[in-house]
């Protein structure tokens, strides 16, 4: 007897000890705060069409100086579950669209110039919504050694780390599966985007970890940048983009609206993919229940 | 169970001709039809069956994406954004085969851990078992090869990271270790060779799962289903047909199981996944973390858990080569747990270090990480070569029922015959 109470008490002691777990669990990265507001989020998600096309004016007159969209094409402007421009105004965008086309030699053979400039033609709706650098090294040429990324994908190519206890994490994890939480990206690059100092405020001496905070040569502060210096200057100011319906000329707005933007060009087919989901759901829970009943039935012939 | 004969009666004269030809439908007829299978089996043994959905799952979805994917440095990336974009319901089929992989593994967990909480492992399954673990050998296998596919950075460097678990090798035999790495990448470092061959093994082994899979299936069909009691079935009110019986629990079960799976699919398909594997594969930039699937990250711990790299690999190979002998190591003569009041404990204590040696995985191996990976890895280790051995040997098991019957209708119960 004495020899299970000793197995009983180690047991009791591993268990214990599985128990108690890792300590320390906290994050280290920048706190970044999720936005409860966006339309695109939960079961029941949409894209908010104007929105959307306030998102694009946004790329378009800020972000294209530097960002290209390269996996978004033109006609993709037109069509349902994004902004849905008209088609007319999408072709006269691609055909005035600035970073244009190197589709190959010519009618006359050349891909260039006599004076060395090589020969590209105007988008079309086909085409692909491109940023202004032609390869890497343009880029980093004029950007300070510094790569501004595509945006088709920045939304899903980011993501926020939990930084809360060890003990929450459980909860906050499944709480996400049963809301569907897939706007992490989205929370992580509104975040970067009104991260900035405002007007008149000065950087923190010290991080987050105290620890002493220089800027590099060019490099802007951003608080949920991590290690907190970014090579992108502050993009967006108020006023710096006229909007036609009265939405607010703020930070805020801007950068909500160009990350909903953003959103869609990473996830083109949120729309869709949600709205046929609650259909699959329905089916499958009417489904299951039948095929419970009818088990039910079937086994109380032999119980 | 192997002597169960077939009640197969053919009904049509082509059904005749055909029975004395290839009896193909009275062996699948005796096999999953009349089938007896215990009538006290729970719903965590649908997971069989769950199972076999999601490999035929994956391989539908699989050889459809093979029609879009091109497996290219250049062009890979593009062309799973192309799948997502352009092709007509590529979204659904690509998100169904992500999400899938994770299902399967989700599902191959609790299927093993029943295994292990009711003592599936022990004879006559013990062959079952081995062929068992050699299917999830070879899911791991392809689920890695697959990761490796959609070439984005966690792609590319988890490939570099597990491919170069072989040049560990080095230190037994200088040059042997990097000889291998070199010849299982066809290059010097993970490039389009290396893709290439890589998605021609991944078409290829989920034929050799489904060829293990008849054997284990075979191999449950001679020696027959265990149950949550542990006890052979002895008697004919011990056990009910397959169909309908275990048939219809098992569609319940697969319906359930399908409800979660397309909720991940239409609502979090990217929860599973890591948004690094959004960014394209990068061979001059490496990833601050690089954290394998969430289905290795126990295994990914016990690697990291070593100081020595060859010793890391050693028990991260050994984590799971280790499953092939607890036919032996268990020296209990009671198979479930149910009846084994001190090996339960230790085995929940277990199930928990697996899950935080999962947690630690995703975590730098630094400061108390690294120690409670060391602690975690240890007792895995442990509960094998010494839990198991020595409380089987050790503890008194508690009353169990005399039979499946008595186990389900209570004491002196008679069956009700079947209404059918």
């Amino acid at each position: 007897m004495t020899k299970m109470l000793v197995m009983k008490a180690v047991a009791a002691a591993t268990l214990g000890m599985l128990l108690a777990g890792p300590a320390s669990a906290a994050g280290d990265g920048p706190q970044i705060e999720r936005q409860k507001d966006w339309s695109f989020s939960g079961v029941r998600g949409k894209f908010d069409r104007a929105q959307l096309q306030r998102g694009f004016q946004v790329y378009q007159q800020v972000c294209a100086a530097c960002h290209g969209l390269k996996r978004v094409n033109f006609r993709n402007l037109v069509e349902a579950g994004g902004p849905e421009f008209p088609e007319e105004s999408v072709k006269g965008l691609a055909a005035s669209w600035p970073n244009q086309i190197f589709d190959g030699p010519n009618d006359q053979g050349l891909i260039a110039t006599s004076r060395g400039a090589i020969i590209k033609r105007p988008a079309r709706l086909s085409d692909p919504i491109l940023g202004p650098y032609d390869n890497e090294k343009a880029a980093r040429a004029a950007q300070n050694g510094a790569l501004p990324p595509d945006l088709s994908l920045i939304t899903k190519a980011r993501s926020v780390e939990y930084t809360g206890t060890l003990w929450a994490h459980p909860f906050r994890m499944l709480g996400d599966i049963a809301n569907g939480y897939q706007e992490g990206g989205a929370d992580y690059t509104y975040a970067l985007l009104t991260g900035y100092p405002k007007d008149g405020e000065k950087p923190p001496a010290t991080d987050k970890d105290g620890k002493p905070l220089k800027l590099a040569d060019g490099m802007s502060y951003n608080k949920a940048f991590p290690g907190y210096q970014i090579a992108m200057l502050p993009p967006l100011a108020p006023g710096l983009v006229k909007y036609q319906d009265g939405s607010p000329a703020t930070v805020e707005q801007y950068s909500k609206d160009v990350t909903a933007f953003l959103m869609w060009t990473g996830d083109p087919k949120l729309e869709e993919r949600k709205s046929m989901g609650w259909k699959v759901m329905l089916y499958l829970l009417i489904t299951t229940l039948l095929l419970y009943f009818a088990k039910k039935r079937l086994w109380s012939t032999i119980h | 169970m192997a002597n169960h004969e077939s009640t197969y009666k053919p009904s049509s004269r082509f059904g005749h001709w055909m029975d004395e030809r290839l009896p193909l439908v009275r062996m699948m007829h005796g096999q999953f039809v009349d089938f007896p299978t215990p009538r006290n089996l729970n719903y965590l043994w649908t997971f069989g069956a769950i199972l076999m959905l999601c490999l035929g799952v994956q391989i539908i979805t699989g050889v459809i994406l093979a029609m879009h994917y091109v497996a290219n440095d250049q062009m890979a990336f593009n062309s799973i954004e192309h799948i997502r974009r352009d092709v007509n319901y590529g979204w659904l089929i690509r998100n169904i085969h992500a999400v899938g992989a994770s299902m399967f593994f989700i599902a191959v967990y609790i299927h093993i851990a029943r295994g292990l909480y009711y003592g599936s492992y022990k004879g006559p399954r013990e062959v079952l078992w081995i062929l068992g673990v050699i299917i999830y050998l070879l899911m791991m296998a392809t689920g890695f090869l697959g990761y490796t596919l959609p070439w984005g950075q966690m792609s590319f460097w988890g490939a570099t990271v597990i491919t170069n678990l072989f040049s560990a090798l080095d230190s037994v035999i200088p040059g042997l270790g990097s000889k291998i790495v070199t010849w299982l990448l066809g290059d010097y470092a993970v490039s389009s060779s290396t893709l290439n061959r890589f998605f021609s093994l991944h078409y290829l082994l989920p034929f050799v799962i489904a060829g293990v899979v008849a054997l284990h299936i075979w191999a449950l069909h001679v020696v027959g289903q265990n149950n949550p009691t542990g006890i052979a079935v002895k008697s004919k009110s011990d056990s009910v047909p397959m169909a309908p019986f275990a048939i219809m629990k098992d569609l319940v079960a697969a319906f359930v199981f399908l409800m979660v799976f397309a909720w991940f699919v239409f609502y979090a398909p990217d929860y599973l996944g890591h948004a690094d594997n959004y960014i394209e594969a990068n061979p001059l930039a490496t990833p601050p973390h690089i954290v394998p699937e969430w289905y290795y990250l126990p295994f990914y711990a016990i690697l990291r858990a070593v100081p020595s790299k060859l010793g890391g690999v050693v028990l991260m190979f050994g984590s799971i080569l280790i499953l092939l002998f607890i036919p032996w190591l268990d020296l209990s003569r009671v198979r479930s747990a149910r009846y084994r009041p001190i090996f339960k404990w230790f085995l929940v204590c277990f199930f928990l270090s697996v899950i935080a040696l999962g947690y630690l995985g995703a975590k730098p191996p630094e400061g108390s990480y690294l120690v409670w990976s060391r602690i975690f890895t240890a007792y895995y280790f442990l509960f094998f070569i010494f839990i198991m051995p020595f409380v089987g040997l050790l503890e008194t098991p508690s009353a169990m029922p005399r039979s499946i019957t008595e186990a389900v209708l209570g004491k002196g119960a008679v069956a009700a015959p079947e209404k059918r």
